[in-house]
């Protein structure tokens, strides 16, 4: 496992719900948002979640998405406003596996940053975390904290 | 006149890991064209070959996207804010 497959994303049932749903309400199109959280002290996430925003997809497409950037400029400010950062984005495969796309690899952002995607190709949803560095793919753990 | 540039996590380490930058000018090019004699290595990130905004990049003056004003050309007062925003996309 690539050194960079940390740290574990957490997420409370009230955010993987709220991830799970924006994928479902953007069907037909890939659905998006972002996730907002700590950062440590050497600048990488936590993998704790402060708050996980839907976002419109400015593509408006089942095949890809951009994160509307009215959007993004608003979870700066709100992750600012809280000391905290954006530290991930979510998006939905419609019809394909909960896996990056090359297009998903050749437009990743932010080295740091946890890329989630939610496959609704299946009955039952499935949603996977990754980080992507210089091209490479490492799966990140997801935890579902109960409370 | 004094102008903030927040910059995103990405492009901090570039910028001696600086969040925000205060940059004197009278528009988004001259802004930018100070803020890389201080940072070149954002020149990539903001701008393409040709001088233009990178079409991977957004900049936000308060809460409207430069692209609908006059691009570059835009004109800035003091104690304005741009907001550099990457493109954040996949499929």
């Amino acid at each position: 496992m690539p050194a960079f497959a940390q740290p574990t994303l957490r997420l409370t049932e009230r955010q993987y719900a709220t991830i799970i749903g924006s994928c479902y309400d953007g069907l037909p199109d890939e659905a998006c948002g972002l996730l907002v959280g700590p950062l440590s002290a050497a600048g990488e996430p936590t993998g704790a979640v402060s708050e996980a925003r839907p976002c419109r997809n400015a593509d408006a497409s089942a095949r890809t998405y951009t994160v509307d950037s009215r959007d993004l400029l608003a979870a700066m400010r709100a992750a600012e406003s809280r000391g905290d950062e954006i530290v991930g984005v979510w998006h939905s495969h419609t019809h394909t596996d909960a896996y990056p796309s090359p297009t998903d690899v050749r437009q990743a952002v932010d080295p740091a940053w946890l890329y989630v995607i939610v496959s609704l190709r299946d009955l039952a949803p499935v949603l996977r975390a990754y980080r992507i560095r210089r091209g490479e793919i490492a799966e990140v753990p997801v935890e579902l904290d109960r409370g | 006149m004094a102008v903030e540039i927040k910059l995103p996590t990405v492009l901090r380490a570039q910028a001696d890991g600086q969040a925000t930058v205060a940059v004197d000018g009278a528009t988004v090019g001259e802004v930018f064209t100070k803020l890389l004699e201080q940072f070149p290595g954002l020149r990539g990130n903001l701008l393409d070959d040709a001088g233009g905004l990178h079409k991977f990049v957004n900049v936000y003056k308060d809460d409207d996207d430069i692209r609908y004003l006059d691009g570059l050309d835009t004109k800035l007062a003091d104690g304005d804010v741009l907001s550099i925003l990457p493109a954040v996309a996949g499929g």
